[in-house]
């Protein structure tokens, strides 16, 4: 597998180190500052002139449409970010200190629980709009989008080969043809891929933060989302079902004709010098090309992109590389500028949180965190155990693997809270028991990510190694032992990170569900956030965020990771 | 006779907290005249690569002054241009685009720029490729698409580093004698070339001077005039008789480093070079065969084995290290030790390995003491990594566990546990 196949948060550093915890209490500032305005404005806001929404099927096209155009929308404030963001944590290294290590929190925070409190912040920022509503719905995506877009970015942006580097300094080319002929191009098929993985994330958010509800008040933005929801509070299933249909129309859409001819399109700027197999291309991406008047029109915009790229903005390098020694004393001064700005916030923070929760609270959020990681480990194990000989039986037989793949891809980018209301009008029937059957609404989305990955490894098994085991007769659990599944643990693990990142955000919308009036809530973290959003509690709002942003951060750098390494380092030679 | 570029008294350090500087260049003076190639010739390690950059403005020196046309250079100059080793082509831009980058980068119109990438590329002789993807190419057609690229700048200065080193045999010769017959019919627009290369051969047979490097830290040894008319002959005596030469003039310095304050102190810090033991054996026991009987001329032997001057003398360094062979004047010649090596079975080897490891190298002699008397008879690599970074560089260092761990595993005189980055005696039998 193509290392910049990754998602962003597998690699990197495995020890958290001071600077993580900077980020950490940075994080927490911005999230209790969010928080707090927004809390601030809720009340003058209560009454807002909105749209109705209709159950009537025949508006589910309009609000497709919507939907998806608040999804471009964060999707390019998401680029926009990456664009900035990246370089310039990049180029200065002590930027990078600490703009890196705040991404990666920030990828571990699950700001659905936030929705209630950013909506209330843009709706204060409009009064009494619905541009304000918009924005927090396309804001609300952006989180989900964003971060690691653009860790994925700085990750190529790191390791753009030497030689090619010394060619564009080499023929001078100025900063501004270098990033677009030399650092976009090689950090394409990364951000392609990690863009594709936070569509999946943003269908998700989108439907969450088109209809937020506090306490008393509901606002709902014309879409899939809160269709849904209205759908939810009527207790009409069939709505449910024609909500989901047209998800599913969306989403083959924007899958065929955006993102399969994407990701193929980016294939050229793999950064390898041997001609691999070549697929075929997504019939959109053969029309592109092939259709003569679409083609004079891409050539049209390619030669004027060229032409832009191509200006003389900026300087070429000059100087030459210099051994410079390290200045320790400027780092030091940074270092301890950055301390004394987040230990002063920090206090700050603690007088005004201290005053109103007390150790009880963080004990009670350590012990439902405790709860919430067991149902994602028990998740995790049972998902292995299902998909990884599925995925594996699957990814040997090429003809089965090559239908299934996509199929397996588009589940993952499906929003799953949309297919939660069949799996509550079940539990409600029957009176189940919630701490044990709304579990598995947690993984119903992210499972997906580990099918794909394995039959992505399970195809990539060398065939020597397979014949090899085949001729000393290895067979049975021997076989599955010793020979394919170390084979396929790096990918395994691949699939896992990004399915138990999401599988947590999920806990905030999975352990509390409702059906009209019949509201079910499990234990555990999730349902602590989603409880502390209804009341309005910002202070246990925010401790839960933090609280799991923990929990999912230590799993990542304390399990994930190590594990990823350790697999990679094992089954690769030399 | 112009002189283009001239660098004078130029170093290059690397800064270590723990200790001295990492001299990688000392002293380096260089004068490159119009009208002339110039090959910097060294093994690997001995800074010529770190000279290329400095002269193409990639690197500032630590130390020294570059002038380029008479004013000092500052960063890449306009009228240099370089050909890489890696070709380093853009794998995303199609021929005609590579070929043109340089030119963009000069703000050249498109139009005009489009004409001189199609004659550029038309020279090289890659005509019909244009729209051609790089990876399309096979290696030697990737090579002409980079000097391509370098000479449709027109070039004052053309940069080669190891332009063929990354070639099949075949394929680089073509290439040598495609750059220097139309180097020979004035039709490449460059009045100047200097390559880096570590094939003997193909410095003589390409270049009007050489500069030969020596290693640790990096410095010109010698200055060799190459009066030879084109086309050479490589059969010609006094074709050999040169490549022979220079190859007694790189054996001479790679067995006799001078002695270094970091050397002088302790042997334990010598710097090897990781070479498989399975090497060492075939080479002894090739050399024990007829028709060395134990001494092979080095040129000789390099050809019938089809190894680079780079990769044999290492072999023989090894040899020389672990007094199983002997470096003279251009020869190898092995010793009584190395003749019965070759001569015994696997236990006698390992024995005959594990004693010259104890006997002639310090640092295996130093971890297996260490392990011996530890009670569970592990030691964390770590504490020696550290020690040998004192002494140079951490990639050298890392070079050299990796040799000791390879040497030591086939002597079955200590094993080394990757996972826990440790040295251990576990299946090591208690007789080694």
């Amino acid at each position: 597998m193509n290392r910049r196949d990754l998602p962003a948060g597998l690699s990197g550093r495995h020890l958290p180190n001071l600077w993580d915890i900077a980020a950490i209490v940075a994080v927490t500032i911005v999230l209790l500052v969010i928080a707090q305005a927004g809390r601030g404005t809720l009340v003058p806001l209560a009454q807002l002139d909105q749209p109705a929404i209709s159950l009537d099927p025949w508006r589910l096209p309009g609000y497709a449409v919507r939907t998806t155009l608040r999804m471009f929308a964060a999707l390019a404030a998401s680029l926009l970010f990456t664009f900035t963001y990246a370089p310039l944590a990049a180029k200065s290294r002590r930027a990078g200190l600490i703009m890196i290590p705040v991404l990666d929190v920030l990828q571990s925070v699950p700001i659905l629980g936030f929705l209630t409190f950013t909506t209330a912040f843009f709706m204060g920022l409009f009064p009494g709009r619905v541009l304000g509503l918009e924005l927090a719905a396309i804001f609300a995506i952006f989180t989900s989008q964003a971060w690691n877009m653009a860790f994925s970015f700085y990750q190529s942006l790191t390791t753009v080969p030497a030689d090619l580097d010394e060619a564009t300094r080499g023929f001078r080319l100025t900063s501004w043809q270098r990033f677009w002929r030399l650092e976009v191009p090689f950090a394409m098929p990364g951000l392609v891929w990690n863009t594709m993985l936070s569509m999946s994330a943003g269908w998700f958010f989108v439907v969450a933060s088109e209809a937020i509800t506090l306490g008393e008040t509901s606002w709902k933005l014309p879409g899939i989302g809160a269709y849904v929801a209205l759908a939810l509070e009527k207790r009409d299933i069939g709505a449910v079902f024609w909500a989901i249909g047209a998800m599913l129309a969306v989403i083959l859409a924007y899958d065929q004709l955006l993102f399969r001819p994407l990701v193929a399109w980016s294939a050229k700027f793999r950064f390898e010098t041997t001609a691999s197999a070549q697929t075929e291309d997504p019939w959109m991406l053969a029309l592109l090309r092939r259709t003569h008047l679409l083609r004079v029109g891409g050539d049209w915009i390619e030669r004027g992109f060229g032409w832009v790229t191509g200006l003389r903005i900026g300087s070429p390098f000059s100087g030459g590389t210099v051994a410079v020694r390290r200045n320790v004393g400027g780092d030091i001064v940074f270092g301890v500028a950055i301390a004394a700005m987040l230990g002063w916030a920090g206090w700050q923070v603690w007088g005004y949180v201290s005053s109103a929760l007390g150790w009880g609270d963080l004990t009670e959020a350590v012990l439902l965190g405790g709860i919430t990681l067991l149902r994602v480990v028990v998740l995790m194990a049972l998902a292995a155990a299902i998909w990884v000989p599925i995925g594996v039986w699957l990814g040997l037989r090429p003809a089965w693997a090559q239908r299934v793949q996509p199929v397996a891809q588009f589940l993952a980018a499906f929003p799953a809270n949309l297919l939660f209301p069949p799996f509550v009008v079940v539990i409600v029937a029957f009176h189940l028991n919630v701490d044990v059957w709304l579990t598995p609404l947690m993984v119903l989305g992210t499972q997906w990510y580990i099918l794909f990955n394995v039959i992505a490894g399970a195809s990539a098994f060398p065939g020597d190694l397979r014949e090899a085991a085949q001729l000393f007769r290895v067979g049975g659990w021997l076989w599955w032992r010793k020979v394919i599944l170390p084979g396929v643990v790096p990918y395994f693990v691949t699939g896992a990170i990004t399915a138990s990142g999401g599988s947590w955000n999920a806990s905030i919308v999975a352990e509390v569900v409702s059906w009209g009036d019949t509201k079910l809530a499990a234990h555990g973290l999730g349902a602590y956030i989603a409880q502390a959003t209804d009341a309005g509690n910002f202070q246990r709002l925010v401790l839960g965020v933090v609280v799991m942003s923990l929990y999912v951060l230590a799993m990542n750098r304390l399990i994930w990771r190590p594990l990823y390494a350790f697999a990679s380092r094992r089954t690769t030679l030399g | 006779m112009n002189e283009l570029m001239s660098v004078r008294g130029c170093r290059q350090a690397y800064h270590k907290e723990s200790n001295a500087d990492l001299v990688v260049l000392d002293d380096v003076n260089l004068s490159l005249q119009e009208g002339e190639i110039v090959g910097l010739l060294g093994r690997s390690g001995s800074g010529k690569s770190t000279l290329l950059r400095i002269v193409a403005g990639l690197l500032t020196p630590t130390a020294g002054e570059v002038t380029w046309h008479g004013k000092a250079l500052r960063g890449p100059a306009e009228g240099v241009a370089m050909v890489f080793q890696s070709f380093a082509l853009f794998p995303w831009l199609t021929v005609q685009e590579n070929v043109e980058l340089g030119l963009e980068a000069q703000g050249v119109a498109r139009v005009e720029r489009e004409r001189r990438a199609e004659a550029a590329i038309d020279l090289i002789g890659l005509g019909g490729f244009e729209s051609a993807y790089p990876k399309e190419l096979s290696g030697g057609m990737r090579q002409r698409v980079g000097l391509a690229r370098a000479l449709v700048v027109h070039p004052d200065l053309l940069l080669m580093d190891e332009p063929f080193s990354a070639l099949d045999v075949l394929t680089a010769e073509t290439l040598r004698t495609d750059l220097i017959d139309l180097w020979m019919e004035g039709k490449l627009p460059v009045k100047s070339i200097l390559m880096v290369t570590h094939n003997i051969e193909e410095a003589v047979l390409l270049c009007d001077r050489i500069l030969v490097f020596s290693s640790n830290p990096g410095r010109v040894a010698n200055e060799i005039e190459v009066s030879f008319v084109h086309p050479r002959n490589r059969l010609d005596p006094a074709f050999r008789k040169q490549v022979d030469d220079i190859y007694a003039m790189m054996t001479r310095r790679a067995v006799l480093p001078a002695p270094t304050p970091q050397t002088a102190d302790t042997g334990f810090a010598t710097p090897l070079q990781a070479v498989s033991s399975n090497l060492l054996a075939g080479l002894m026991e090739t050399l024990a065969a007829a028709p060395y009987d134990g001494k092979a001329d080095l040129p000789a032997l390099a050809g019938a084995l089809q190894l680079e001057a780079d990769e044999l003398l290492p072999m023989g360094e090894a040899l020389h290290t672990l007094g199983f062979g002997e470096i003279a004047e251009g020869d190898l010649l092995l010793t009584e030790p190395g003749r019965q090596f070759a001569d015994a079975d696997v236990d006698t080897r390992k024995a005959l390995f594990a004693h010259a490891l104890r006997t002639r190298v310090p640092l295996a002699r130093a971890i297996r003491k260490t392990l011996d008397e530890r009670w569970n008879h592990r030691s964390a690599a770590v504490r020696f990594r550290d020690e040998l970074e004192d002494h140079m560089s951490p990639d050298y260092a890392e070079e050299t566990l990796h040799a000791v761990i390879g040497w030591a595993r086939y002597a079955e005189l200590f094993s080394f546990d990757d996972e826990a980055d440790q040295f251990t005696l576990e299946d090591i039998d208690a007789a080694a």
